[in-house]
């Protein structure tokens, strides 16, 4: 059973990327332009959790349960503030300018966070070792090995799109976010404050960000400064590979690229050039099929 | 607008780096060297220039390119050019550069092909990817030197070469964006749509800019595997690319004595600034975010048209 094997590990990462992947997909739905700091929301959001974490055991014990989802709810809420700081500080006053503008201000912006960060006042270039959480147990199910970290992820992630789709379907903030996704002039004349839920859709995104930095965390053997950049580039092919803009594309295209990504590692000839597939599959989908597996080929309007 | 005397300044000016390169060996070798990078940057920025600035096309990949150019060029002169005899040396040279440029022209048209029928941010990441993707082509190959990368390249490229071929450049990008031709750039860059409806291929446009933007990088990093002597693939990182970014948006996209004065600038404050350490990419990180907001049509355009900032 050992696809089997292979299959589960890449559905675990896979359900990283999907988390990252909602993020980038939202945002691109309401301001149309890649969020390029939203892997390094993700690194924040890892931090948070890093330097909660000995405050928290204090509270609650070594790696509760309760504690380790306290440090993620304030770990989330931290990088929904970063989130919505950034639109506010650098996006905000670009919004009426050309995109080409409010793209390099976005490369401007993830390299100011990447390099703020890896100064040694801030949090250094070196490699940290992220705490353990939780107490961790290899479960062991019909010939298959599982982390019950990677299983906690593959659940949780599960919870939080559906919890995203019952905000985005079935509130009212929800409508906003897609009446200013389908037209944001139209959505304001009929008194959608557009700020207001722009701001609430790079909170959430950048909140779901930081819970999958604190597992990508989990999973790597250190954090550091640089570590969101190759998970967020995944993200973004993954949120591509779905059709931009589409939240179940995200979550599909993220744990197909993670599946992708572990199979072809376990190839052997192939594995080497792991870092390049993500890219082909990229490439592949921009030729074949632009608009992603579950976008609509939208006509450019005059 | 190019005016006539154009062809007559490109000779003046490559004869004078010819001309300044014969005393070269009195110069100060440090300053030497700073010129050469200057030189080198000039290439870059101006490359870029041409397919940020004049076709607005958002590239990350620049260093990519050059890595290319300048593997392909030092491998050709270390398999040929160091028994040749001395006179055939600087056609070797010369052949190297070339080959180099057009090996990094078709790694242009690799990348451009499929994601300049898309969007720019996809162009961007699709860049990304590339510069990366080449960068671990050249670090598990053992013809290129795997993770050392090549060693004992011939220190060939002086003042005349440098000096010459960045005024080359900057003559090549000028005739061809002030030609009739060239206006598709520019119409390219200010609004896509239009330009299609007036009968204009933008992805054709984009493509040409792309290759001929590429050729110049491969042919800088020709130059400057032939000034350090050594190349490892780390030397052509997302960063490196970044450096370029900043230069052609310091000058102002589009302006090309802008961005000529900004790769001058930035290549000599370069030494002081190396004592920042990684604050010297904080420093960059603002200066992007700053002109941004404040100059998009960059510090040394001044009164220019509208669609400058675009």
């Amino acid at each position: 059973m050992h696809w089997l094997q292979q299959l589960t590990n890449g559905l675990a990462l896979g359900s990283i990327y999907a988390l990252i992947a909602l993020g980038y997909t939202m945002v691109y739905g309401v301001l149309r332009f890649i969020n390029f700091a939203h892997s390094d929301v993700l690194m924040l959001g890892a931090f948070s959790a890093f330097y909660l974490a000995p405050k928290m055991e204090a509270i609650f014990g070594p790696q509760s349960a309760i504690g380790a989802l306290v440090i993620i709810v304030l770990a989330a809420a931290i990088c929904a503030a970063i989130g919505i700081l950034i639109e506010l500080l650098a996006y905000r006053p670009l919004r009426k300018r050309p995109k080409l503008t409010v793209l390099i201000t976005a490369i401007g912006v993830s390299l100011f966070i990447e390099f703020t960060c890896q100064h040694g006042a801030v949090f250094g270039a070196a490699t940290k070792p992220f705490p353990k959480l939780l107490p961790t147990r290899e479960l062991h199910f019909a010939g298959i090995e599982m982390a019950s970290n990677d299983l906690l992820v593959l659940v949780l992630t599960a919870v939080l799109l559906v919890a995203m789709w019952f905000i985005v379907q079935r509130t009212k903030m929800g409508m906003a976010i897609r009446a200013v996704s389908f037209n944001e002039q139209a959505a304001s004349l009929m008194g959608v404050n557009v700020n207001r839920v722009i701001s609430f859709t790079f909170g959430l995104g950048s909140a779901l960000a930081a819970v999958a930095g604190i597992f990508y965390a989990m999973r790597a053997p250190g954090i550091e400064p640089l570590m969101g950049v190759q998970p967020g580039i995944r993200a973004f092919i993954a949120a591509v590979l779905g059709g931009i803009g589409n939240l179940p594309g995200a979550a599909l295209g993220g744990l197909l690229l993670g599946v992708l990504e572990t199979v072809a590692g376990g190839i052997p000839g192939v594995s080497n050039y792991r870092d390049g597939i993500a890219f082909a599959i990229l490439i592949l989908i921009l030729i074949f099929r632009p608009a992603g597996l579950l976008g609509k080929a939208m006509i450019e309007k005059v | 607008m190019m005016h006539i005397g154009a062809k007559r300044s490109l000779l003046t000016a490559i004869l004078i780096a010819v001309v300044v390169s014969l005393f070269s060996a009195h110069f100060n070798r440090y300053y030497r060297d700073v010129a050469i990078d200057v030189a080198i940057n000039i290439i870059l920025a101006v490359s870029l220039n041409l397919i940020l600035g004049h076709t607005g096309q958002f590239s990350l990949g620049h260093a990519g390119f050059m890595a290319v150019g300048g593997y392909i060029a030092a491998k050709i002169t270390l398999v040929f050019g160091v028994t040749a005899v001395a006179w055939a040396q600087p056609l070797i040279f010369l052949g190297a550069l070339l080959v180099g440029g057009i090996v990094a022209a078709l790694a242009g048209l690799a990348v451009g092909v499929p994601s300049l029928r898309l969007r720019g941010d996809y162009l961007a990441i699709v860049t990304l990817g590339f510069g990366e993707i080449i960068r671990v082509i050249f670090q598990t190959s053992e013809t290129f030197g795997a993770a050392t990368g090549l060693v004992a390249i011939p220190k060939w490229t002086t003042l005349g070469w440098g000096f010459g071929i960045a005024a080359i450049t900057v003559y090549v990008v000028g005739c061809l964006v002030n030609s009739t031709y060239g206006r598709g750039f520019i119409a390219v860059h200010d609004d896509e749509i239009a330009a299609g409806a007036m009968g204009i291929n933008p992805v054709r446009y984009k493509v040409t800019a792309f290759v001929i933007g590429a050729f110049f990088a491969g042919v800088a990093g020709g130059l400057y595997a032939h000034q350090k002597t050594t190349l490892s693939p780390g030397g052509f990182d997302f960063m490196k690319s970044i450096d370029i970014v900043v230069m052609v948006i310091l000058g102002g996209m589009g302006n090309t004595a802008g961005v000529i004065a900004a790769a001058v600038i930035l290549t000599v404050v370069q030494e002081p600034l190396r004592a920042l350490g990684p604050l010297r990419m904080v420093v960059f990180a603002l200066i992007i975010i700053v002109l941004m907001m404040l100059r998009p049509q960059g510090l040394f355009s001044f009164g220019k048209k509208k669609g400058a900032s675009a």
